[in-house]
């Protein structure tokens, strides 16, 4: 048990919304899907094209199952329906842009009307309330502010819950630590990886963590961690850590979210419709199976997505929560269904690394990107065999050159490694570029 | 050719790298006369003088390596104190600046030479070619 599992896990921001029977819920979801659907239809050519396709119109969809019959959206139609293809509402209606990164160059253009936001803040509203956060608690949110989605959201729903937000924003560790101090922060929303640095930190400026600090929660996402990590971070920081899930796409953190329980993901079902699917095939698989998350959103306004691949691999766990909340969990991510990785929290895909290498003169095709922990990324690279002119220093400056424009194009610095040709296994069919050595 | 030639070979910082290319050399019936290691962070740079260098470069290039070959001077010195300062004193005065530099000892041991790589060599030449510093013009193979 906790110290904050007793007597919390009772505490609700909608009860009646989180406790909601199943049938009812699937009502709820059936009426939200055919409205979406209808929205769609009506407002986004995309989408209209894809019923137009399927042969249907959206009445078609009868029952929660039919939605199997509508075809995915990816990744890749988010670029290419970049900016502004998928909007359905008005542009006067728009409130907020949010991206993410894309597999290249552009990225994915993601809008909130005045509604999503207060949807995605109380979401959030949730999640901090069922997990102890509220009035009267100092919630430091040290996620990056700007177009990433993970700190703007959680900001709005640590107000919405009547909590003290400072905007700290990630980095300057002194000064958070000050914060800390100076004004009693009870929470923290952080990435797993900047909460093991600042844990460092304290340890380092001998602080004291029961004496000289107030800290009660952490809640962390943005990255995969493991149960290790946070009984490592619960320990060093003195708190109870709260896995949250989200991704831009969807509004950002707050799609699913642990209660008091810790013990997998509560995921807002009557927001999103949860589908699990064998990612090679595309069939729905059955609870407690293994595979891809496909999201749909069901209230979404200015941006919604039907039958969303997410690439995030996880399962529903079937059994209900003894939280009294009826959300079907989801389980820790387990992986990715594409080659996407995550470091110091921003995500990156090998193709952003490939085609700075590509543009690079003295390095050949192959190279590989070694994952040792959350922060460090090193990308090994063969120099080419035939601009090599036995100079020291022009290699000294061909890695720095790679260095730099890899930084440029994915925000982390990497380690670039500079090897022989042929130093590199060459994989049949597709080659395998990420090595995750990481027990994160 | 009237050129002394160098070999210079890339290789990962990492053991087994020279035992691979001395392989080949043993295996061509390659000699090194003189061999230099420049390594960084990571990787370095391995400079051999060896008799036979065109095939030293067919054989290493053949095998995967990243070879280049050079023109280094190859300025002679008395293999006994003071001979290296006589040369590098002729070549500072001259305005010569070496980037790299190692040492090549003949058998006889009556001589030994100073292969030295400079930024453009025949600039270099020039520059040294009123002194009074004697050049290996040849290596033979």
């Amino acid at each position: 048990m906790s110290k904050s599992d007793s007597g919390i896990s009772n505490l609700f921001w909608q009860q009646q919304e989180e406790t909601v029977e199943r049938p009812f819920l699937e009502a709820c979801q059936l009426h939200y899907l055919r409205q979406t659907l209808r929205r769609v239809y009506d407002n986004v050519p995309f989408y209209r094209e894809r019923f137009d396709k399927a042969g249907l119109v959206p009445d078609d969809i009868r029952n929660l199952r039919d939605l199997q019959k509508l075809p995915f959206t990816t990744n890749n139609d988010l670029r290419e329906t970049y900016p502004r293809g998928l909007v359905a509402v008005p542009g006067d209606e728009i409130m907020r842009l949010h991206t993410s990164s894309g597999t290249t160059g552009k990225p994915k253009a993601i809008f909130f009307s005045r509604q999503d936001i207060d949807n995605s803040a109380n979401l959030i509203a949730r999640a901090l309330t069922m997990t102890g956060t509220g009035r009267g608690d100092i919630v430091q949110n040290m996620m990056t502010y700007g177009l990433f989605t993970g700190a703007l959201i959680m900001h709005y729903g640590a107000e919405k819950v009547g909590a003290l937000v400072i905007p700290a924003g990630p980095g300057n560790t002194d000064r958070q630590i000050a914060l800390m101090q100076d004004f009693g922060t009870t929470a923290i929303h952080l990435t797993p990886s900047y909460a093991l640095y600042v844990a460092g930190v304290l340890h380092e400026r001998g602080v004291d963590i029961g004496k000289d600090l107030n800290l009660r929660r952490a809640y962390m996402g943005a990255e995969p961690y493991t149960e290790e990590t946070r009984r490592k971070i619960e320990y060093s920081l003195g708190v109870d850590v709260f896995n949250c899930y989200g991704l831009t796409e969807m509004n950002g953190p707050g799609v699913a979210f642990e209660c008091a329980y810790k013990n997998g993901l509560h995921l807002w079902e009557d927001y999103f419709l949860l589908e699990i699917i064998n990612p090679e095939t595309g069939e729905v698989v059955p609870d407690g199976e293994k595979g891809e998350m496909v999201l749909t959103t069901l209230r979404r306004e200015a941006m919604p997505l039907i039958r969303y691949r997410t690439r995030d691999i996880t399962m529903v766990i079937p059994e209900p929560c003894a939280c009294g909340r009826t959300h079907r969990r989801i389980s820790r991510m387990l992986g990715r269904s594409d080659d996407m990785f995550i470091a110091r929290g921003v995500n990156i895909f090998p193709q952003q690394i490939e085609q700075v290498l590509m543009s690079v003169k003295g390095v050949a095709q192959n190279y590989q990107i070694v994952l040792e922990s959350l922060d460090d990324i090193t990308v090994r690279v063969e120099i080419s065999k035939d601009l090599f002119d036995g100079n020291i220093d022009h290699l000294i400056s061909l890695r720095k050159e790679i260095t730099d424009k890899i930084r440029a194009a994915i925000i982390v610095k990497p380690a670039v490694e500079l090897l022989e040709p042929g130093a590199l296994p060459i994989s049949e069919g597709k080659a395998k570029r990420v090595i995750d050595n990481r027990t994160m | 050719m009237d050129k002394v030639r160098q070999v210079s070979v890339f290789s990962e910082n990492k053991p087994g790298r020279i035992e691979k290319i001395t392989k080949i050399f043993s295996q061509e019936g390659i000699n090194i006369l003189a061999i230099s290691i420049t390594s960084t962070n990571g990787f370095g740079i391995i400079k051999l003088l060896v008799d036979k260098c065109d095939l030293a470069y067919e054989k290493l290039k053949e095998n995967g390596f990243s070879v280049n070959l050079s023109e280094v001077l190859a300025i002679e010195m008395k293999d006994s104190p003071g001979g290296l300062y006589e040369v590098t004193h002729i070549l500072s005065e001259n305005g010569v600046n070496i980037e790299n530099a190692y040492v090549y000892v003949a058998e006889s041991r009556a001589k030994a030479y100073l292969l030295v790589e400079v930024k453009d060599i025949d600039n270099a030449k020039g520059k040294l070619s009123g002194t009074n510093l004697s050049f290996l013009n040849m290596i033979k193979g």
